[in-house]
């Protein structure tokens, strides 16, 4: 089973996610234009003791894998937690040339370039193939890499929680263990909904990330749903958005998420060296070093 | 007993409103029409939902008591149509049709039929916006003399698009698909406006559709407003929605995640004080019961399985609302065509 630190270093700050602020997001998307300014990001989180990176499989995290493989000694303890898709490069594709040509754009990127559109089609009518074909094709990008996690972004975990594709997750659980040797873990905004989905499928005590904050944003179930899961050990938690975008004063928003029965990790973005060094002392502080 | 609902139209938003309310616990989706056998087979398979090729044949052998209807604008009308007529309540995306009379017997019809009719302007569920509605209809700007609303985003960045969006006979282009949204904003916060004074609709990269939409609208009572869109930005990464007012008593900026409002002296309200005052959707928007891919998109559909349970039919973004909003946007066509 894979040992998930209790701290993690999350990405939304580096492409332009702020739940709160347009101006904000804008602004950190201004500032990470350069891979460098992201990496340079990424060597002081490391500096500090954080090992762990949550990145979305967007399209820039190919340079980073890139940079981190060129300097394999550096980054020997480096790991990884990709969380894929990257919703929106298949969602605009979508708005562009539609269902069907989005499955042959991105499924052919992960195979070899001989395969046929006639074949792929077949493929496809199987989703589970279809989700292997598009696992690994995001994969490519971390070759060589250490990938103990693998996650599946809310986007989609909520989407097949929401069409009751259940047998998808347990595929996805089965696959990413077989062909990656990793655990899958699920995003999501609907814990509790999710869990039940989960077990309906046969996959227990499952890796997941969600909102856990205190002031109960997008935490659907409801903040004592969520408490009670967590207490009773019922997936291995990693909270995010625990400072809701910034709604909650730090120290408030970390003493009640590290107050909490049952949390195993909290993951959070930051762009400055202070900022990481702040919040990674009020995690310390209230649950030890 | 759980409302039974058909989805026809199983595209992006389609296999999204499927899920949203599939997962509230007074809905099934039990059934799906659409035009792609293949996406039909998958969720057959998969989701164990009957399918169908034909959408009367849908709503006579599902039993359905709603449909919601994501497909091209174009055939919103007959869609719509043919489900009031067999007394099925209805929910259409956005814009309701292509034409304000047919939207408007659309809406009469609903009437008469008793039928929960809904359209998917999800921007009216997310609270900044019903914070801002608030604040306006207390009086807190004052007498408004201004409206500003725009739209950015990254839709068409290349010459290239092989969708219904991109053909203007269906409901493409960015007037339809985008500056619609904006104009229902405006309409929720200021009314309908009386008359478009200018419009001018812009291709930058699409050969069918323009790209970008500005006009100026009148309003009754002598409020001005200028409506900016163009979802060839690519500067943002998903579509931005800003709407600004200034009145006598002071300012308003707002968008989906935060609300701005400036007062003048001896202008505040409640505990919003004078001088600047910013209202973040962290503390001001209401959890959903299941959250996909923003509140306002489940907000909509538990409004909808909500007015059908009250058997309310004059309920938020009714087809009433929305024929306001394609009224606005016919002005617009013919204010563009009138300058050339």
């Amino acid at each position: 089973m894979a040992t998930i630190d209790r701290i993690l270093f999350g990405d939304n700050q580096f492409f332009g996610v702020n739940h709160m602020s347009e101006e904000k997001a804008r602004q950190q998307l201004m500032r990470f234009k350069d891979t460098a300014a992201i990496i340079e990001v990424l060597d002081q989180a490391f500096e500090m003791g954080i090992r762990t990176f949550m990145c979305t499989t967007y399209d820039r995290i190919g340079e980073i894998c890139d940079h981190m493989r060129a300097r394999r000694e550096r980054y020997r303890d480096f790991i990884y937690f990709p969380c894929m898709p990257y919703g929106h490069k298949y969602a605009n594709s979508v708005s562009q040339v539609g269902i069907m040509e989005t499955i042959h754009r991105f499924s052919t990127g992960g195979m070899v370039s001989t395969v046929i559109r006639g074949a792929v089609g077949t493929i496809t009518r199987d989703i589970y193939a279809l989700m292997r074909l598009l696992v690994d094709a995001e994969m490519k990008r971390f070759e060589g890499l250490n990938t103990p996690v693998i996650f599946v972004q809310n986007v989609v975990t909520d989407l097949l929680l929401g069409l009751k594709l259940y047998p998808v997750f347990a595929e996805f659980d089965r696959y990413v263990k077989q062909r990656y040797g990793a655990e899958a873990g699920f995003i999501t905004m609907n814990l509790p909904l999710l869990l039940d989905g989960l077990a309906h499928a046969g996959v227990d005590n499952p890796i997941v990330c969600a909102n856990i904050n205190k002031i109960g944003f997008r935490m659907s179930g409801g903040i004592p749903a969520y408490r009670e899961l967590l207490r009773t050990h019922r997936c291995r938690a990693i909270a995010m958005s625990v400072l809701a975008s910034g709604a909650i004063p730090p120290r408030e928003a970390i003493e009640w998420a590290c107050g909490l029965e049952g949390l195993s990790s909290i993951v959070f973005g930051a762009s400055t060296a202070g900022n990481i060094r702040d919040t990674q002392e009020l995690i310390q502080q209230y649950w030890g070093r | 007993m759980a409302i039974r609902v058909g989805i026809i139209g199983a595209g992006k938003m389609g296999l999204s409103h499927f899920a949203i309310a599939n997962a509230l616990p007074e809905a099934a989706v039990v059934a799906v029409c659409d035009t792609s056998r293949y996406v039909l087979s998958v969720l057959r398979k998969y989701a164990g939902v009957q399918t169908f090729t034909h959408h009367d044949e849908m709503i006579d052998e599902a039993r359905l008591d709603a449909v919601i209807v994501a497909t091209p604008t174009s055939t919103h009308f007959t869609y719509a149509k043919d489900a009031l007529e067999r007394d099925v309540h209805v929910f259409v995306e956005k814009p309701l049709t292509l034409s304000p009379t047919e939207s408007l017997a659309l809406s009469e019809l609903a009437i008469s039929r008793k039928r929960v009719n809904q359209v998917g302007f999800h921007n009216r569920f997310i609270a900044t916006f019903q914070e801002a509605r608030r604040l306006l209809r207390a009086g807190t700007l004052g007498t408004v003399s201004n409206v500003h609303g725009s739209a950015f985003g990254q839709v068409v960045i290349k010459e290239q698009n092989r969708t219904w969006r991109s053909k203007k006979s269906e409901g493409g282009g960015c007037l339809h698909d985008y500056a619609s949204h904006v104009i229902d904003l405006m309409n929720l916060l200021v009314g309908p406006p009386s008359r478009v004074q200018g419009a001018s609709l812009q291709s930058i990269f699409s050969e069918d559709v323009e790209d970008a939409v500005s006009a100026v609208f009148l309003y009754r009572d002598g409020v001005t407003g200028i409506l900016e869109t163009n979802w060839s930005d690519e500067t943002y990464r998903k579509m931005t929605t800003t709407v600004t007012l200034h009145g006598s008593r002071g300012k308003m900026v707002v968008d989906r995640q935060e609300l701005k409002i400036y007062l003048r002296e001896g202008c505040g309200f409640e505990d919003y004080v004078e001088g600047w005052n910013t209202r973040y959707i962290t503390s001001l928007q209401k959890p959903v019961a299941f959250y996909l891919r923003g509140e306002e998109y489940s907000a909509q559909l538990e409004a909808f399985v909500g007015a059908i349970r009250a058997s309310n039919v004059a309920h938020e973004n009714s087809f009433a609302s929305a024929y306001e909003t394609d009224r606005a946007v016919d002005l617009i066509i013919r204010a563009n065509r009138a300058n050339r």
